[in-house]
């Protein structure tokens, strides 16, 4: 069964917590994602750049209108997506509870896939 | 294979058999014997369909078609002798029948269930597995809302309709009805597993459990649900029984029993005024059994349940001792308040203060923040009486009147009003 863990959390900039913290933060996604890998559940992962350099498209009125900035502006972003593969949500819990992002006083929201592409083929979860 | 074999070598003691010579049973006795299967294994039958695929909602569905069956079944051919064993195969056959047609999306009916039956298949209920902790467990899992915890345990393991939960909650039907079947296709989809947590997880996942059946105590007491009132006890020691060395778990199994033998319907009468003759005895000495098990676990600091159930035992103890013992009571509910400190015991404590001390004290131990609570103004009269300050005590009456639902209480609320005044 495919989860996504959907990471938020409130988007730092090196200017305001320094680049120490930064790196700090690099390092523990690091440890994260080898970890889920040697587990064997790593499907994807992406750590997202920056809202502020998002941008969003619309249909208006039948026209497509773009624009800059995220879909909703809130203080806490998404911010990384993590595809992982396991038996059931209390595994997916598990994994969850160690994202680097909770320290950061984060929000993982876990979200059980539908359906994902195999060879751009939409194929259903299990 | 089919029913009529199932029932075939029925000559083991005590089970409902073919009746008389027309080797029919009547309608009577195959309702009784699918009642009584439904009343006494539901939750089993329920547990052991749903384990093995997480669809409660196809596990529940497919045991109500199996019922169904019985009863239109069972007064042609007799009751098989192991009706569970006979309604799980059914119901499996008829899981099986969901799935192959959902694979080949059709739906075309499908022969008549009997054909299908493995007789190997569930034979008996001792080698079914009782998967009704994993149940548990799944219905009061965090990812589940907590108002629905209680509904989806009162439907899935004990076997309540929605329209006898809304009841009791006092909501739509409609409503509660929805509240389940996205509860249970939340357990579906989201894969909530059915397992019960191992003993890192346990102490985290426990209490929603305890909480949950608890719930399930307080809505089988209300008066118009009184022929439930067994059912939470059941549960109750089902959970204690299962958890085997867990000791809240036993203390719960206590407090639903010891509630349960002083429980009377009808009108309402104060703990300390009721007449000890009246008490099940039986369920107090099988109620002090369950809170003695729990008091040896070994385990240092009593627990919210423990010191709940200890509460309960004293009062009863008036039954050989004659008095209500309220320096004990008073110790109980401070370690209940330290323990778990909620408005209802605050206001607990505070009235047992009015005894041990004086209503003037029990007044003053009143907590703030109890202007929409029933039982902080339904104390604080009592205690205004006490004091002989009526007229406060009538407006304190009239309040806590406003706020009750139950009748009873209100009549005996009223009662003690008119004598203030």
């Amino acid at each position: 069964m495919r989860y996504t863990l959907l990471l938020h959390y409130a988007e730092e900039l090196p200017e305001t917590i320094g680049d120490d913290v930064i790196a700090e933060g690099m390092q523990r996604m690091a440890s994260y994602a080898a970890t889920l890998h040697a587990a064997g559940v790593l499907i994807a992962a992406e750590v997202l750049q920056p809202s502020d350099v998002a941008t969003t498209v619309r249909r208006v009125d039948g026209s497509v209108q773009v624009q800059d900035g995220p879909f909703a502006d809130t203080k806490e972003q998404l911010g990384g997506t993590i595809v992982i593969d396991v038996p059931d949500l209390d595994a997916a819990l598990e994994w969850a509870s160690q994202a680097p992002a909770l320290e950061w006083g984060g929000t993982v929201e876990i979200r059980p896939g539908a359906t994902h592409t195999v060879d751009g083929v939409w194929t259903p979860n299990d | 294979m089919d029913a009529e074999r199932l029932s075939a070598g029925g000559t083991g003691a005590g089970e409902a058999s073919v009746g008389g010579a027309s080797g029919a049973a009547s309608v009577t006795e195959a309702r009784t014997a699918a009642e009584h299967a439904a009343r006494t294994s539901y939750g089993r039958l329920v547990a052991v369909l749903a384990a093995g695929t997480g669809d409660l909602a196809l596990a529940e569905d497919a045991l109500a078609e199996a019922f169904t069956a019985a009863l239109e079944r069972w007064p042609r051919t007799g009751v098989p002798t192991n009706p569970e064993g006979w309604l799980i195969t059914v119901a499996r056959n008829r899981q099986r029948d969901v799935w192959k047609s959902s694979a080949v999306r059709t739906n075309v009916p499908l022969e008549g269930t009997d054909a299908a039956i493995d007789p190997l298949d569930g034979l008996d209920l001792l080698r079914i597995p009782d998967r009704r902790l994993e149940l548990l467990f799944t219905c009061a899992h965090p990812a589940i809302d907590p108002a629905a915890r209680t509904p989806l345990m009162l439907q899935a393991v004990l076997g309540f309709d929605a329209a006898q939960i809304a009841a009791a909650y006092a909501v739509p039907a409609p409503t509660m009805a929805q509240r389940l079947v996205r509860a249970k296709r939340r357990i579906a989809r989201a894969r909530i597993p059915f397992v019960i947590p191992d003993r890192r997880a346990m102490p985290e996942r426990l209490p929603a459990v305890l909480e949950a059946v608890y719930g399930c105590a307080a809505i089988t007491w209300r008066d118009d649900a009184s022929s439930l009132a067994g059912e939470a006890k059941h549960l109750a020691v089902t959970l204690a029984s299962l958890l085997e060395r867990e000791p809240e778990a036993w203390a719960l199994a206590a407090l639903v029993t010891l509630s349960l033998a002083r429980r009377r319907p009808g009108t309402y009468v104060p703990l300390e005024e009721q007449d000890t003759a009246a008490w099940d005895a039986q369920l107090i000495d099988e109620g002090e059994t369950y809170l003695r098990r729990a008091a040896t676990s070994g385990r240092r600091t009593p627990g919210r349940f423990e010191l709940e159930a200890a509460i309960h035992a004293v009062h009863l103890d008036r039954r050989r001792t004659g008095i209500t013992d309220w320096g004990a009571v008073r110790q109980l509910y401070t370690a209940l308040v330290a323990v778990a400190p909620s408005l209802g015991s605050q206001v607990a404590l505070a009235a047992v203060i009015g005894r041990t001390d004086d209503a003037d004290a029990g007044l003053a131990a009143l907590p703030p923040g109890g202007d929409r609570f029933q039982p902080w103004w339904a104390t604080r009269a009592d205690l205004l009486a006490r004091a002989g300050r009526g007229a406060e005590a009538s407006v304190a009456y009239e309040r806590a009147i406003e706020l009750t639902d139950d009748a009873a209480l209100r009549e005996y609320l009223e009662g003690r009003r008119g004598r203030v005044q």
